[in-house]
């Protein structure tokens, strides 16, 4: 496998594509940021196993702790693997990104937050009612 | 064909330089999808949140929950996420060989998920907590079931892309089915890093 394969003649689409994500640069690179991304998710799994049975941490911050480190491994994954980067081809996926985390935010935290309210609001149903 | 690939300028999507390259097109186009698939998993995040503690008298998650089946699910999805940049490195060199093995290796890993998660499953069921048996149970099948599902047809799309680079070889639109292949295997992977974290870790924890 080397850089010249980029160019190879033949199937008829040619001028020569960027690779498909448009990450340039020779084959090292391209492992090398791989091995990054794995890397540095496999460190945030080990943290997110190694937070939920610790008691290093304040207990009840325990499933915070959890979240973040998620967050953060869905972040590495997002750059590394999907390549969701800051390159100029890649504005439009970025823009695309934050509307739908907007969306996911929304759905969540707005269902647990209306749930949550009707639970306290709901009257402690009637003996009579129960069957 | 002498031109090297960073001297032919591309369009990135913002009206310089004329329309997008194909490429950015179909992995944009591929990418909302993705999103409304995700905006799908968190309605599903949402219920199981809302749902988590009505276990209507029956096993609680800190009951069920093992960590050491998560941790084996979690490492084999994440190497197959690897592998499969691997496989994406090998496409872009239009190296047969590599692809192939790749994407085999990206397959049983998946695959390797996949047979954890039904024997886990099982398991659930046959010790009574299926997913009749609470709201809780159920909004969790829901959830981890349609993660399992989006994985099998990820694994069925697998199969034919190597059957397509076979038998058509590295040709431009192959290779564009096969970004939005990749983006998907690593979309499945982000999802469970949800799963595992707010499903099974928290859920493990006494706190909640």
């Amino acid at each position: 496998m080397s850089e010249q394969q980029y160019h190879a003649a033949g199937d008829g689409d040619a001028p020569a594509e960027p690779p498909l994500f448009g990450q340039q640069g020779g084959l090292a690179a391209g492992v090398l940021n791989y091995v990054y991304g794995l890397a540095l998710a496999a460190l945030l799994t080990v943290a997110s196993f190694w937070a939920a049975h610790t008691s290093l941490i304040y207990g009840p911050s325990v499933p915070v702790a959890i979240a973040v480190f998620a967050v953060a491994q869905m972040g590495i994954h997002l750059v590394f693997f999907l390549h969701i980067t800051t390159a100029p081809d890649n504005t439009n996926n970025v823009l695309a990104l934050a509307f739908g985390m907007l969306i996911a935010g929304l759905v969540v935290f707005g269902s647990l937050w209306i749930m949550q309210h009707l639970n306290q609001n709901l009257m402690p149903p009637s003996p009579q009612a129960l069957p | 064909m002498s031109a090297s690939v960073d001297d032919i300028p591309e369009a990135g999507g913002q009206g310089r330089g004329g329309p997008a390259s194909k490429r950015v097109v179909v992995g944009y186009g591929f990418w909302i999808f993705l999103l409304s698939d995700i905006i799908m998993f968190a309605t599903l995040f949402a219920s199981y949140a809302v749902l988590a503690g009505a276990t209507a008298g029956g096993p609680r998650s800190q009951d069920l929950f093992r960590p050491g089946s998560v941790a084996l699910e979690t490492a084999f999805l994440l190497a197959s996420s690897f592998v499969c940049g691997m496989a994406t490195l090998a496409v872009e060199r239009r190296n047969q060989r590599w692809t192939q093995a790749a994407l085999l290796l990206t397959g049983l890993l998946g695959a390797g998920f996949l047979t954890l998660e039904i024997r886990e499953f099982a398991s659930l069921v046959e010790r009574g907590a299926g997913p009749s048996r609470s709201a809780f149970l159920s909004a969790f099948f829901t959830l981890v079931g349609c993660h399992g599902l989006h994985v099998t047809a990820g694994l069925l799309w697998l199969g034919t892309m190597m059957a397509q680079f076979l038998a058509k070889g590295f040709r431009q639109n192959i290779r564009h089915r096969y970004l939005c292949f990749s983006l998907f295997w690593h979309t499945l992977d982000i999802i469970w890093v949800a799963i595992f974290n707010l499903v099974y870790l928290v859920g493990t924890t006494p706190y909640v």
